[in-house]
């Protein structure tokens, strides 16, 4: 794992000049995440925040070769490239020698939802590719609709906050898990709170044979309700209250990376407070979901430490 | 910045220059800017690896300053700082 | 028999089969694969040939068609000769990522097996999905039988990978009447077809150029149009390219492509056309009408996009009756698509034939020799009395009589 003064040396894959927001998650989960590698990397990218705000024509903030096909296809489009790679090298027209680094991004829109299909097939089929996932939590390239990575409670667009209505009304699909299931080498949850964390199963992420996930939490000033210089702080908040497990699933072992210790653990509550989009939790009427809340989480940490350091798939 | 013929461009949308982006100039999006105090900075470089917009220099391992082209003043390197050397100052104050 | 300038080997085979031995010849990079009837047995002989070391293709075994031609996309954007085949619902599915190959001018050839559209669903021939398709921005290219779904594929190749064109092509052959019949198929030796297919080496690739490119970008009003435009251009010189390829196919292999073809259309005074293995039905029938002394004739359309409309009005306007047949509809539109596209062309001429059109054979309804005797002698009261001048009925739904 290099140093911060190592990594500073790297060439960076991610120019200034895109126009996500002043203080967006994303771009920070990029520029960490590819800190995993120092081979050359091919980009897919699904449509989003991310793919839109970094390659307006005719401008790309993007150093390394670049794909965008659609919203749904990151997964597959990779799989295309990743194939093609295999067959050319055979073929003599890449040398054997190169080492190029296939990673396909997709926010939780075009991952958890539209784009699912695509990665579990290309999951199953085992390409050697690293498929990472910046989680903000709805779709909000397209002005903040839920998503099934919105967590309960969240008010988004598509599900407000109303008087006969408390926003999500479903717990976050557990992403992870589902993709852990799938028996791929590596799989990995994350947040842009812990560079050092996420750098580190970036890593692994791209050292693995096979295909290998990261579920990197890209906290939204937009989308979220938080200032613009906030969304680190957010992303270990989340941590630090559990709401955000940090763990990995490496050849089927569970682990934890950050076992939050009971003293050190957060209240939820300071997580909600700290969003606009729960602000409703604490109106008059919606008694009861805060605790609901944190009940779930020390449900879902017990579950957590319970399973830490054993074979579950 | 003129716009091109339909004959000048590249064929099917293509981008043929890797990172020209860092032609576009976010910097004016800024309403207040960093401000380091190379005195009390300790260059861990924690700035740098959570900025947005690549906007932090580090040069030998040194963290000498800002892009101020594109950076967009967002403040999480401000507010990230271990020994909170960085201040964000109103952009007024530097036009 | 043609002479062929090569050593052909003639063999049974079924459409899917004759698909499958093009793509074997051609061994692409990479392929694509998802099951749809009655496309599936195409593919399935071509992964038996990955499966036994026949060709060197990397074959990814997609979850839907949608992923099918994402993939395909994919590995045709990194630098390497892709494909895949679908029919019906399956380019219905993938119809998203069909507009975006054409747009990133990947030279993505695509054999489509003819079948209707859902719903109700039915796995039987017509067109309505490569109709469907007709404005993604692909050059589509019909075949009457076997053979010619063996030689358009390998033509699509050359056509798709020209550098004034690189634009993807789809194959079209009618589903279970040409797919699942056995015919017989002149097959050219490999080295030919592969030496005539050429290395791919393009110009662009993730993979294979020098510097980092991006694909697919955001484009604002200010840019679309102009990508846009550049996509016509491209149709445009596929007129001459796609000419200059079938040319070349004949003095290689002995038969000559061009956008259609004609039979005993030049002293015709009453004529039909059509597409797929009804022009095939169609020769018989002007054969048998020509011994009575009718004067019928025939033109069969090869190449839809781009539609070659001066060429059509050249070959057509003699005539005193015009009957088109679509095998594919265009609801709520005076017409089925070929009739419309058709006339189109006729507009500005002073002398043209009286036109009809009839849309028939949809979801397998067959078409046989006495129904196409039966549409000529519509053509022919046509003139006579100019009855269904410039009308569009359909032909064989029961009811209608």
């Amino acid at each position: 794992m290099p140093t911060l003064k190592e990594m500073s040396h790297r060439p960076e894959r991610l120019t200034g000049g895109h126009r996500l927001c002043a203080g967006c998650g994303a771009s920070i989960a990029v520029r960490q995440v590819l800190q995993g590698t120092t081979e050359d990397v091919v980009v897919g990218c699904a449509t989003g925040c991310l793919e839109v705000a970094t390659t307006i024509y005719p401008f790309t903030a993007w150093k390394t070769p670049f794909i965008h096909n659609a919203f749904e296809n990151s997964a597959a489009t990779i799989s295309g490239v990743e194939s093609a790679f295999r067959t050319l090298q055979r073929k003599g027209k890449i040398p054997m020698s190169k080492d190029v680094k296939f990673v396909a991004w997709g926010g939780d829109g075009g991952t958890y939802d539209i784009g699912i299909q695509s990665l579990s097939g290309a999951l199953e089929r085992g390409h050697n590719m690293v498929y990472v996932c910046y989680d903000n939590e709805a779709y909000m390239n397209t002005g903040i609709q839920r998503s099934s990575a919105t967590p309960l409670c969240a008010s988004t667009n598509t599900a407000p906050a109303g008087s006969c209505s408390v926003g999500k009304a479903q717990f976050r699909k557990d992403l992870t898990m589902v993709v852990a299931a799938h028996h791929i080498p590596y799989a990995a949850q994350a947040s842009i709170g812990f560079w050092n964390d996420l750098v580190k199963k970036a890593e692994k992420a791209f050292a693995v044979e096979g295909p290998a996930f990261l579920l990197v939490l890209a906290p939204c000033p937009r989308g979220w309700g938080f200032p613009n210089d906030k969304a680190v702080e957010i992303g270990k908040l989340a941590v630090d209250t559990c709401f955000w497990p940090l763990y990995e699933v490496e050849n089927g072992v569970f682990r934890l990376t950050r076992k939050v210790p009971d003293a050190k653990k957060k209240p939820v509550e300071e997580w909600l407070r700290s969003q606009t989009r729960f602000s409703h939790l604490f109106k008059p009427g919606c008694e009861g979901w805060v605790e609901k809340i944190q009940k779930h989480t020390d449900e879902e940490w017990a579950r957590y430490l319970e399973m830490d350091g054993k074979k579950i798939f | 910045m003129s716009l091109k013929t339909w004959k000048e461009i590249p064929i099917g949308g293509l981008i043929l220059e890797a990172g020209n982006a860092e032609s576009y100039k976010t910097g004016d999006w800024r309403s207040q800017r960093p401000i380091v105090d190379h005195e009390k900075c300790i260059n861990c470089l924690t700035c740098w690896i959570v900025c947005p917009d690549s906007s932090v220099i580090v040069k030998d391992e040194k963290m000498i300053g800002y892009d101020y082209d594109h950076c967009k003043g967002c403040g999480i390197c401000a507010n990230e700082c271990p020994v909170k050397c960085i201040t964000m100052k109103p952009e007024s104050d530097f036009r | 028999m043609l002479s062929a300038p090569v050593k052909t080997i003639r063999m049974a085979l079924t459409g899917n089969d004759a698909g499958a031995e093009a793509m074997r010849q051609i061994d692409p990079d990479v392929a694509a694969v998802f099951p749809i009837t009655p496309q599936t047995e195409l593919m399935h002989a071509f992964a038996a040939f990955v499966a036994n070391g026949k060709v060197s293709t990397e074959l990814v075994t997609v979850e839907s068609e949608h992923s099918a031609m994402s993939a395909t996309v994919g590995a045709s954007a990194a630098g390497a000769r892709a494909m895949t085949a679908t029919s019906a619902n399956g380019l219905a599915l993938m119809w998203e990522i069909v507009y975006i190959a054409a747009s990133l001018r990947l030279p993505i050839v695509m054999p489509v097996i003819n079948r209707a559209l859902s719903g109700p669903i039915n796995i039987h021939c017509d067109h309505s999905d490569m109709m469907g398709c007709r404005d993604s921005g692909w050059i589509q290219i019909y075949s009457e039988n076997s053979q010619e779904e063996y030689d358009n594929i390998i033509q699509a190749v050359r056509i798709a990978e020209h550098p004034d064109v690189l634009l993807p092509v789809m194959v079209g052959s009618d589903g279970f009447i040409i797919s699942h019949a056995m015919e017989v198929v002149d097959i050219y030796p490999d080295e030919d077809v592969k030496k005539f297919v050429g290395d791919y080496n393009p110009k662009y690739g993730l993979l294979t150029g020098k510097d980092p490119m991006t694909v697919g970008p955001l484009d604002l009003q200010d840019y679309y149009m102009e990508h846009k435009r550049q996509q016509a251009e491209a149709m445009k010189n596929a007129r001459k390219v796609i000419l200059e390829v079938g040319k070349e196919f004949g003095s290689k292999f002995g038969r000559t492509y061009g956008y259609f073809d004609t039979y005993k259309l030049e002293d015709a005074e009453y004529g039909m056309v059509a597409i797929g293995s009804t022009a095939g039905t169609a020769k018989v029938t002007v054969d048998r009408m020509r011994e009575k002394g009718e004067k019928v004739g025939l033109l069969k359309l090869r190449v839809f996009r781009p539609f070659p409309g001066a060429e059509l009005v050249h070959a057509l306007k003699h005539l005193k009756g015009l009957t088109v047949l679509d095998r594919s509809d265009s609801f709520g539109a005076e017409g089925g698509p070929l009739f419309n596209e058709l006339r189109a062309s006729f507009n500005e001429e002073t002398h043209k034939p009286l036109i009809r059109n009839f849309i028939y054979g949809l979801g397998g309804r067959d078409i046989n020799l006495e129904d196409l005797e039966n549409l000529f002698r519509k053509t022919m009261d046509m003139v006579k009395t100019g009855e269904g001048a410039g009308s569009s009925q359909y032909y064989g739904a029961r009811g209608d009589e």
